[in-house]
């Protein structure tokens, strides 16, 4: 057991490498009840979220039950968290944000919601949440429920059914579903999976499997003085309409203007292991790892790292005082359980 | 609990050593590999370097972090257990046989009488468990 942000939580069940492969390869579940869902609910929902977030909240979740992965930003542009955000009906959202983060986030989204808006912000410390992630991840699902997948729930939707949400996303880069809903309905449901053959997972395969999938980690890969568009999330950010001044857009124009100093890439090296912190020595300068461990999928290590913009090709990794040849690549290293680059 | 060989020696940094024809081989305790979980890279240490007991000669890094292992006494590295460059994971599967690390030829063959015996290492390693 290992303390997150305060939160007692498994780092491994037996084996974090077992793990990871049933999520690659049939199903595994995680308890990301750490996680904090807040709801936004009044007739200025819409409106704050748009100021609030780098996506265009109106055009990505044009219909209730849409979701989208995005991020909030500072007045400097540095992303403060990366949530996903759910539409659940008109004028009422869903985002869920990191634990370590949260009381931040919080303060930060009330500070922003004073006087000049209608919307209802809540907290929900009663909601639970469980992650099946993986190829059987959705049939398994369907038989603990007792029903196949309704035909709306396509990856990014969400819909909400006897006190259960039910959204098709998650952090693996597999297939698979989170679901929200209270205390005894979440240990009904683990059991009942647990039985059904869905293995337990820990952080440390969560860990592994999202850098696999080249997804980055707050704080670690991300944080409140780096960028969305250093952080390989340009994709996130809304430029169009230009009217809308979400937090952070002023920065962001000036450092898109002024062109990138740095990148977010992914990075393969067999002969030892990365780990954040290491340095990558690149054609166009130093950088460093962010994120990096043992793919066990590929067998060997991966990584994301922070390089000079223009850095391409081989590079070298400093591994306790010794250079080891690595590849600059660009992420994800596993799509649907197979191997990306050669 | 973990297996603690009694035929074995070991040292308050978790590896184990035996005295085999002059030479001593060593590799981690059973108990070791436990805690590090998988072991999934190891950096070995190179034939024919002297070095010092207690000096850091190679690294296991499992898939949460590397560890550092230690010499167990002073002399010249002899041998590497090259399998596992390909098979890190027999430190796991099989840490007391062919999980072995490397070999030592001593400097002193006294200093392997001095390393703790299996009750003196399962004492430590249950008083380290106290503490945590």
């Amino acid at each position: 057991m290992v303390d997150f942000f305060g939160w007692q939580m498994p780092l491994h069940y037996g084996s974090q490498i077992e793990e990871h492969h049933s999520v690659r390869q049939a199903a595994g579940m995680f308890d990301v009840s750490h996680m904090l869902p807040v709801d936004f609910n009044g007739e200025d929902s819409q409106r704050f979220l748009q100021l609030m977030l780098a996506s265009d909240v109106e055009k990505k979740l044009n219909q209730n039950g849409r979701a989208t992965y995005t991020v909030m930003l500072n007045e400097n542009g540095g992303i403060i968290d990366d949530l996903i955000v759910y539409r659940l009906a008109d004028q009422t959202y869903r985002a869920i944000f990191n634990a370590g983060t949260a009381t931040a986030d919080l303060e930060w989204i009330q500070s922003k919601a004073v006087s000049q808006f209608s919307v209802d912000i809540s907290p929900r410390h009663d909601l639970n949440i469980l992650a099946i992630q993986g190829p059987d991840a959705l049939t398994k699902s369907s038989n603990v429920f007792g029903t196949t997948p309704p035909e709306e729930l396509k990856p990014f939707r969400c819909i909400e059914s006897n006190g259960f949400f039910v959204g098709r996303t998650g952090y693996t880069g597999e297939d698979g579903i989170e679901v929200l809903c209270g205390t005894e309905q979440a240990k009904l449901l683990w059991e009942s999976l647990h039985d059904m053959g869905v293995r337990p997972c820990g952080l440390g395969a969560r860990d592994t499997l999202r850098l696999e999938a080249g997804l980055n980690l707050n704080g670690q890969d991300m944080n409140p003085d780096i960028s969305p568009l250093a952080s390989a999330l340009g994709w996130v950010v809304d430029w169009d309409p230009e009217e809308r001044q979400f937090i952070g857009r002023q920065a962001l124009t000036q450092e898109r203007t002024r062109g990138l100093r740095r990148r977010l890439t992914g990075v393969v090296l067999k002969g030892g292991i990365m780990r954040s912190g290491q340095e990558v020595l690149t054609d166009s300068g130093s950088g460093v790892i962010t994120s990096g461990s043992y793919s066990p999928t590929l067998g060997y290590s991966v990584a994301l790292a922070r390089v000079p913009a223009a850095a391409t090709g081989t590079c070298k990794v400093v591994i306790r005082n010794r250079e080891i040849e690595g590849r600059l690549v660009r992420p994800p290293f596993v799509r649907k359980g197979e191997k990306v680059h050669k | 609990m973990s297996d603690t060989p009694s035929e074995l020696k070991y040292t308050k940094t978790h590896e184990w050593a035996r005295l085999d024809d002059g030479t001593v081989v060593v590799g981690i305790s059973d108990y070791a590999q436990d805690a590090l979980g998988d072991v999934v890279f190891v950096e070995l240490p190179v034939v024919g370097d002297d070095v010092k007991e207690g000096e850091e000669v190679a690294v296991v890094e499992s898939v949460k972090a590397a560890s550092d292992i230690y010499s167990p006494i002073s002399g010249s590295i002899s041998q590497v257990n090259e399998l596992l460059d390909e098979q890190p994971e027999l430190l796991n599967s099989d840490p007391y046989g062919e999980g072995w690390i490397f070999t030592i030829s001593p400097t002193d063959s006294d200093d392997y009488e001095e390393l703790l015996d299996s009750n003196g290492y399962d004492e430590f390693c249950s008083s380290e468990e106290h503490e945590n």
